[in-house]
């Protein structure tokens, strides 16, 4: 395990990842702030459609599939003045996975001809893959992350995964979708294909024929219409995927967990952790959000009797004592709730940000958690 | 309003949100209060996980899992095709099924729903809807299946499914939010879509982790020396007030932008929600229905 300074120094690709509403995206993209405040070229990818992350950047026009240079200083005026020689070179990029177009992109370069990817670009059942199909969404990810890790404008991709609890489901992305294509029941769609069968006699077989009556006919002369242009491609996407899954599993992608400090967000971190266990892969770091700040060193109890002890002769003071009595037993609670997830991580690669006394949409924002995240 | 009118408004209610806003807390207080009134409660979560039933093991609520594979093999089987069904389940083309038609997976859940809605056996079902961006999706596959599917037994789930959710008398949408700018966002976009797309009719949105009450008064001179120098008053009773503040902007902003009412339940001084204090949320639900105009 490490602190996030030295992943930012050595890492090509950080990856965000947790549980929806702990501030992944929020994490992702200050150290993404910090690591272009220190001179690196550093690309943040998100995947939540929702707005956030071109809010916190000031891009009101939004964020495409394509990185868009955030054109405000990086780095705080002081940070630039310290460190003029490698701050003047960091540039920050932002853009937002769109996993159909990402898809398309790749139909286009593997299609044995250019009419042969029209024909699957406007088939409906390949838009319902590329738009719908669970997993598509994380191997799209996986994929973009290959694409701009070989981007020569980068140094460091850094990447929030979807809020769900598949988040790492891109890990195996690249399988998941190989093991889709080569379903069995692909293969029968296929096979009269090659003997030259038409469309209505492949879908007179049997199990094809239920399908056909729970889903409609049209449905499914769509998905075999799809089997038939797509096949030949396999071999290329499968090839793509392998390079893609070396790449996740490479000591240039570190993985940083980020939890917050509830129960259900801590037992969601350890299970991405041992999830990533399982793939082989490391915790990089850990990344505590929105702690309670603790004001100082007494205990709950403490604090009431010193309420009792001033409540006759200046209630206001018993008032301030109560509130650091209420702030502290919050505080207490959520020790004991990310004590496991402590007890799991090296000491040093676990990064605590309080809860600030405001929410945080934008590059202050950004830059205050940055100072929590990084050495000063 | 009165709380058994409240709970009796439409016997299914899906709670909706982003992740992390509580929605699974909101789903076993609304069960747990409606229960303690005297309604027999069913609650409803879709995503194979034990904590809702871990809240609720010690009430009369009833609690239900209802996943996709399993909803979709009971639809086939109850429609003759049990064969098959075996088939579908255990090869896993459930996933080719869904591709072929997307919302499927997701239709036939709702149709799972509908289907208990029809039944006597409960007076309110509550489901902890599906986490994250795939609430709308969840609610809007009904339509989209009418696009896609021309006939046969999917569309008449679909269409059985859309009367259904557009009876208030049957079923109502309660979003969740927190007290914070972007929740609120999303929360208001998602009320936009839910009402325009679905014409499900929405209750009251409920507001987690609610922190009100007057401000802390600040008098000067408790800062860091204070205390033997061990605690920093002041900074305490201001960052209170500062969050409060902030909190309140925020009701606010949602009062102007969205006209639904607005339940609030207290922020605990616990950190995540366990058993113990569903009686706690209850009461203070209790007291924000009340608070409604009838």
């Amino acid at each position: 395990m490490s602190t996030l300074d030295e992943i930012v120094d050595t890492a090509e690709i950080i990856v965000s990842c947790g549980s929806g509403g702990v501030g992944k995206t929020t994490s992702a993209a200050a150290i993404a702030l910090h690591a272009a405040s220190i001179g690196k070229r550093v690309v943040v990818v998100t995947i939540d459609p929702a707005r956030r992350l071109a809010d916190a950047f000031g891009l009101v026009d939004g964020l495409t599939n394509d990185p868009t240079r955030v054109t405000v200083a990086v780095a705080p005026a002081s940070d630039r003045d310290r460190d003029r020689d490698s701050a003047g070179t960091g540039e920050l990029w932002a853009m937002m996975l769109d996993p159909a177009m990402t898809f398309d992109g790749l139909v286009r370069q593997y299609a044995a001809s250019p009419e042969r990817a029209e024909r699957i670009l406007a088939n409906a059942f390949y838009r319902n893959i590329a738009g719908a199909l669970s997993g598509t969404q994380e191997y799209m990810a996986a994929e973009k992350l290959y694409q701009l890790h070989r981007d020569e404008r980068f140094d460091i991709v850094v990447v929030d995964t979807p809020p769900t609890r598949h988040a790492l489901d891109f890990l195996d992305a690249p399988a998941t979708l190989t093991r889709f294509i080569n379903h069995r029941l692909f293969r029968l769609m296929m096979l009269p294909a090659r003997g030259g069968m038409k469309v209505l006699n492949i879908a007179a077989q049997p199990v094809l024929r239920t399908i056909g009556k729970v889903v409609g006919g049209d449905v499914l002369a769509d998905a075999i219409a799809f089997f038939q242009a797509f096949e030949g491609m396999e071999a290329g996407f499968r090839d793509r995927a392998d390079a893609v899954s070396e790449l996740l599993h490479s000591p240039v992608t570190r993985y940083v967990l980020v939890a917050s400090a509830r129960h259900d967000t801590v037992v969601e971190a350890r299970y991405f952790a041992a999830r990533l266990v399982e793939s082989q892969l490391v915790v990089a770091a850990v990344v505590i959000n929105r702690l309670q700040p603790r004001f100082g060193d007494i205990t709950p109890a403490e604090a009431l009797a010193a309420a009792e002890g001033v409540l006759a002769t200046d209630p206001q003071l018993a008032a301030m004592w109560r509130n650091l009595a209420e702030l502290r037993a919050l505080a207490d609670a959520e020790e004991a709730v990310i004590a496991p997830l402590l007890a799991d991580a090296d000491d040093d690669a676990v990064h605590r940000v309080p809860l600030l006394d405001s929410d945080v949409h934008d590059l202050d924002g950004l830059r205050e958690i940055a100072r929590h995240l990084f050495a000063p | 309003m009165e709380s058994m009118q409240f709970f009796n408004t439409a016997r299914l209610v899906v709670v909706a949100g982003k992740g992390g806003v509580g929605k699974t807390t909101v789903t076993a207080v609304l069960a747990h209060a409606a229960a303690r009134a005297g309604l027999r409660v069913l609650a409803v979560e879709l995503e194979g996980k034990p904590v809702l039933a871990d809240l609720l093991a010690n009430t009369t609520v009833e609690v239900m899992t209802i996943t996709a594979p399993e909803a979709l093999a009971d639809y086939l089987e109850a429609h003759g095709l049990k064969r098959v069904a075996k088939r579908l389940a255990t090869s896993g083309i459930i996933d080719v099924v869904a591709t072929a038609a997307p919302g499927i997976d997701d239709i036939v859940v709702l149709g799972k729903l509908k289907q208990l809605e029809r039944l006597d056996t409960h007076d309110l079902i509550v489901v902890d809807g599906p986490a994250a961006g795939h609430a709308i999706t969840f609610l809007l596959s009904a339509r989209g299946l009418m696009d896609t599917v021309r006939g046969g037994p999917i569309r008449t789930q679909a269409e059985e499914v859309l009367e259904m959710f557009n009876d208030p008398d049957r079923c109502q949408v309660i979003l969740v939010t927190l007290p914070e700018t972007t929740p609120i966002n999303e929360l208001i976009e998602t009320a936009y879509s839910v009402e325009e797309k679905v014409g499900v009719q929405l209750g009251p949105v409920i507001v987690n982790g609610v922190d009100l009450g007057e401000p802390v008064p600040v008098s000067a001179g408790h800062g860091p020396d204070d205390h033997d120098g061990q605690v920093d008053l002041e900074a305490a009773a201001e960052f209170r007030n500062h969050r409060r503040a902030a909190q309140r902007a925020e009701l606010d902003r949602l009062s102007t932008d969205l006209a639904l009412a607005q339940i609030k339940l207290p922020q605990l001084p616990v950190a995540g929600i366990a058993a113990r204090d569903l009686p706690a949320l209850s009461d203070a639900l209790e007291r924000q229905i009340a608070m409604l105009a009838g």
